[in-house]
């Protein structure tokens, strides 16, 4: 069973845009899309692309501001010929709220 | 023994459910009705071809009073319940009548949500649900120049605002979100129902807020939105929502969430109280549609009669239609993860066709302009039918078998004769048909008999597309560039067919030049916004989600995250107060580098992006501006100290540039453009490698242009040599302009020259002044637009917030 943390309103992140959640383990990128699905990603692929919060969102994809390297919302994957993943975490929409998986922010956990 | 059954609410769903109740066990119960509404049973759906006058109200009847009285029905219509004693087992009426029950079904339905907005309970202001409602509408349209707003664009509004447009009423729809109907269509749908409403004459504003419904002697004057418009009308409409209606249930305590809470036998926590309707929740589920609701009538018929039964909530695909309007929605068309699209698009007849396919199945499809396969699609969602086999097909409809593929010039074969292909020698389409009809079956037999394209020659890929279509297969397209995968036009295509076409929204672009791709990509959204910024200054409104996150945040992203602060310092002009500020503000937000930049400006590196709307406050206060460092637009204008100084000094270099600095700053342009201005040929200023620079000699001033010091190195050319500092200002706004209403975005000016050749731009900058004089005309008229301070609109106006704080920060609460 997934515990879950509120982090704000859906109406915080505009559509096709994106925040930051600070994480002792470190920036997670919040995405809400054109048609209202949010995803949780790792801010940063260490030396290779990051803060995906700052990219071009299209479709279900965001591009990274550095190098534009393409990543899946859902999956983390990098696409085309670019290899790399970034973290994804669970995160829900309910009754307007975003609500992060717990695990991804708390320090306990990320300590182990 | 014959039961007493109390069934509050005469609703769509009560009716039906006494339907399957009598069918069952005609005797079985002795029924009493309480309808709040003074009428019986009608097809609530269908109060909008009532609205519109294609049905009167008897039609949409569903259960008379008479139905009623014949099947033994007591009715209690216009009466309400007031109050449920569940010890006593009784129902109060308002009118104080007591009466008692063994079983009781609660169908109150819901209510339409009203906002409370400051002016919500005026004379005027109504929802619209019920007849009452729907004939405050019609009376409206026999009231000479009515006007009415209708607050909320989905489905409901908009039936609402067909209805009233159909009867003559002045209508506006406004719509919280940024395009119609957004639950139920994407962005490109949305806009062509837009377009289908305004040619109706109905006024459409999206994303637009309200803010108060203002009123005088107690009746609705005029709707105030946030941003001070006034809408004013005699009837406002509010359909933004419903909402279950469960007071009387909660009151009497029974269980309640978001509806009244049942169970799969449609059973409250009450045993003795059913509910069934709009009212309810069942599995956290609640009900808007009429197909579930009809299996909760025929449930809790069955359980009345002691029969077994359960509900399940078939999450059935729905679908919708919009009076006057080709429109088709069914299933979910969100994009997500496994999804994939099939997008067709006839930018000629305003089509618009998506389905969205989740292992091999269609789960949601969007249709706008052609519905006729509406439901066979619909069938294969419902049946969850494997469509691998006919994929390449299946967009197409049942009647597809074989044929060829879709024709990608179909957006130029749009065109009206009379558009406008080659500006420079105002050729039109017709006349270029007429001359490939003539025998001119090469671009250059065009160029030659027709002029066309035989100037700057972007519009040489519309020619060709032409040809095409004029010639079919005997003629063969050059390669052109295209501007990304998404489409198969080029980037000067896409600038031209803006223009022909007047597309001023970046769907509406995509809808009408058949992109390929549902919302585009990094590559074209970009260029599309700054095509729509050039073309159409202050009409367009610029969308930040389409622009890379420099000129997002007007700050430049770092590569460990953080950004950089430039102020503009016109000319290379500062002040020791100026100074002072950059340095009190370096220490203040601990900036780790201060540098001084190639282009005369202090670059503070190291800020972190939270802190930039302070760091703006602060320089703001010393009168400093955004620098636009990061900007696709004017840069800095570099000078030397010139003849107030220097002993060579032939003109004021610095005052001239900063002139020209004050005339330019805040423009957008394909790529960035930088400046300089030497007051003599020593050229300290370094003009000679700028996009523009400028030297000045005794007798004048020479324009040069064209110039690189980057991957490229290029020395400029000379464009024009002027007597007066009003003619090179001028001149440098002029050709700025041409730059930007025709290079293909990403390309700086010395790459656009090459193109179209520094004779063409020196005809239209230099020898013409009627239309150098016409071009810088236009600068200054989108500078009007555009020559605003970003830092002070955030730093101040607290724009765009959500781009600069994190949403929620978990190291500071574990640090606690």
């Amino acid at each position: 069973m997934t515990d879950f943390i509120d982090i704000g309103s859906i109406n915080d992140i505009p559509r096709r845009g994106a925040r930051v959640v600070r994480a002792l383990r470190g920036d997670i990128a919040v995405f809400r899309t054109a048609t209202d699905n949010v995803y949780a990603l790792d801010e940063y692929l260490p030396g290779k692309a990051g803060p995906l919060s700052n990219g071009i969102q299209h479709d279900e994809k965001v591009t990274d501001p550095m190098y534009n390297w393409v990543f899946d919302l859902a999956t983390g994957e990098a696409q085309g010929a670019d290899e790399g993943k970034v973290g994804t975490y669970d995160i829900k929409c309910e009754d307007g709220r975003l609500l992060i998986s717990a695990v991804a922010v708390n320090p306990s956990v990320a300590a182990e | 023994m014959t039961q007493k059954l109390i069934i509050i609410g005469a609703g769509m769903a009560a009716g039906r459910a006494l339907e399957h109740l009598f069918e069952a066990a005609p005797d079985a119960y002795d029924v009493t009705l309480f309808n709040a509404e003074p009428r019986g049973t009608y097809n609530r759906i269908m109060l909008s071809p009532v609205l519109s006058g294609d049905k009167s109200f008897d039609e949409i009847v569903t259960h008379t009073a008479e139905w009623y009285e014949e099947n033994g029905v007591t009715t209690r219509f216009g009466e309400k319940v007031a109050k449920i004693d569940r010890i006593a087992q009784t129902v109060t009426s308002d009118i104080g009548d007591v009466l008692p029950y063994d079983k009781l079904i609660i169908a109150t339905g819901s209510n339409p949500f009203i906002i409370p907005l400051p002016g919500h309970d005026l004379d005027g202001v109504i929802a619209y649900r019920d007849l009452e409602d729907t004939n405050a509408m019609i009376a409206l349209g026999e009231v000479p120049n009515a006007k009415a707003v209708v607050i909320g664009g989905g489905l409901l509004g908009l039936e609402a605002a067909a209805g009233l447009a159909l009867r003559g009423v002045d209508v506006t729809v406004v719509h919280i979100m940024g395009h119609l109907m957004e639950r139920q269509l994407d962005e490109a749908a949305g806009y062509l129902l837009r377009k289908a409403l305004v040619d109706k004459g109905i006024t459409v504003r999206c994303s637009a807020n309200s803010k108060e419904i203002l009123g005088e002697n107690g009746k609705v004057k005029a709707l105030l939105l946030d941003d001070g418009t006034e809408l004013p009308c005699d009837l406002l409409v509010m359909a933004v929502g419903i909402r279950p209606s469960i007071a009387l249930a909660a009151e009497a305590g029974l269980a309640t969430g978001r509806g009244i809470h049942v169970d799969d036998q449609m059973v409250t926590s009450d045993p003795n109280i059913l509910s069934l309707g709009e009212c309810v929740e069942h599995n956290g589920d609640v009900f808007g549609l009429v197909a579930p609701i009809y299996d909760q009538a025929r449930v809790i018929a069955k359980t009345l009669v002691g029969e077994d039964a359960a509900f399940v909530n078939n999450e059935v695909a729905t679908k919708l239609k919009v009076t006057g309007c080709d429109l088709f929605s069914a299933g979910d068309f969100a994009e997500g993860e496994g999804r994939e699209d099939i997008v067709y698009r006839d930018p000629a007849q305003g089509v618009y066709k998506r389905l969205v396919i989740e292992d091999n199945r269609i789960v949601g499809a969007v249709m706008y302009g052609d519905t006729v396969d509406g439901n066979w699609f619909f069938g294969l969602i419902k049946d969850k039918e494997d469509i691998s086999e006919m994929r390449d097909t299946l967009i197409f409809g049942p009647a597809f078998q074989g044929g060829s593929p879709l024709d990608p010039m179909a957006a130029v074969a749009a065109l009206p004769d009379d558009t406008e292909i080659c500006g420079c020698n105002g050729i039109s389409k017709a006349q270029i048909v007429a001359a490939i009809n003539d025998g001119a079956h090469t671009l250059d037999d065009v160029k030659a008999i027709s002029k066309a394209g035989s100037s700057c020659g972007s519009c040489l890929g519309l020619v060709g597309d032409l040809l095409g279509v004029t010639l079919g297969n005997e003629f063969k397209m050059p390669e052109k560039e295209l501007v990304c995968k998404c489409t198969d036009l080029s980037h000067d295509d896409v600038r031209k067919l803006i223009i022909a076409k007047e597309l001023k929204s970046i769907p509406q672009a995509m809808q009408e030049l058949d992109w390929k791709t549902t919302c585009g990509c990094h590559v074209c959204r970009p260029a599309l916004n700054y095509y729509m910024v050039a073309a159409w200054p202050g009409e367009y409104e610029d969308d930040g989600k389409s622009r890379f996150i420099n000129e997002r945040v007007h700050a430049n992203i770092q590569k460990d995250g953080t950004y950089s602060v430039v102020p503009r310092m016109l000319g290379g002009i500062t002040t020791p107060d100026e100074l002072r500020a950059i340095a009190d503000a370096a220490d203040k937000f601990d900036v780790p580098t201060v540098k001084v930049t190639g282009g005369q400006r202090i670059d503070l590196l190291g800020v972190k992006k939270e802190d930039l709307p302070a760091i703006w406050y602060d320089l703001g206060k010393a009168g400093m501006i955004s620098g636009q460092a990061y900007a696709k637009g004017l840069r800095t204008v570099k000078t030397c100290v010139g003849s107030e100084h220097c002993r060579f000094g032939t003109q004021d270099s610095t005052g001239l540039g900063i002139k020209i600095e004050n005339a330019m700053w805040g423009a957008w342009s394909p790529h960035k453009f930088k400046l300089a201005v030497s007051g003599c040929p020593r050229n300290c200023a370094e003009a000679t490698c700028k996009d523009l620079g400028i030297i000045c000699v005794d007798s004048g001033y020479q324009i040069l242009v064209g110039g690189a010091a980057g991957l490229d190195l290029r020395e400029t050319d000379l464009l024009v040599q002027v007597a007066t500092e009003e003619e090179a200002i001028e001149v440098s706004c002029a050709f700025y302009q041409l730059y930007r209403e025709g290079a293909q975005y990403l390309h700086r000016p010395y790459k656009w020259i090459a193109k179209v050749g520094l004779d063409w731009v020196k005809e239209q900058v230099a020898d013409d002044l009627e239309n150098r004089k016409a071009l810088a005309e236009r600068f200054h008229y989108s500078q009007k637009f555009y020559q605003i301070d970003p830092w002070a609109e955030r730093a101040i106006q607290g724009k765009d917030a959500h781009e600069f704080a994190p949403i929620a920060d978990f190291t500071k609460v574990a640090a606690e």
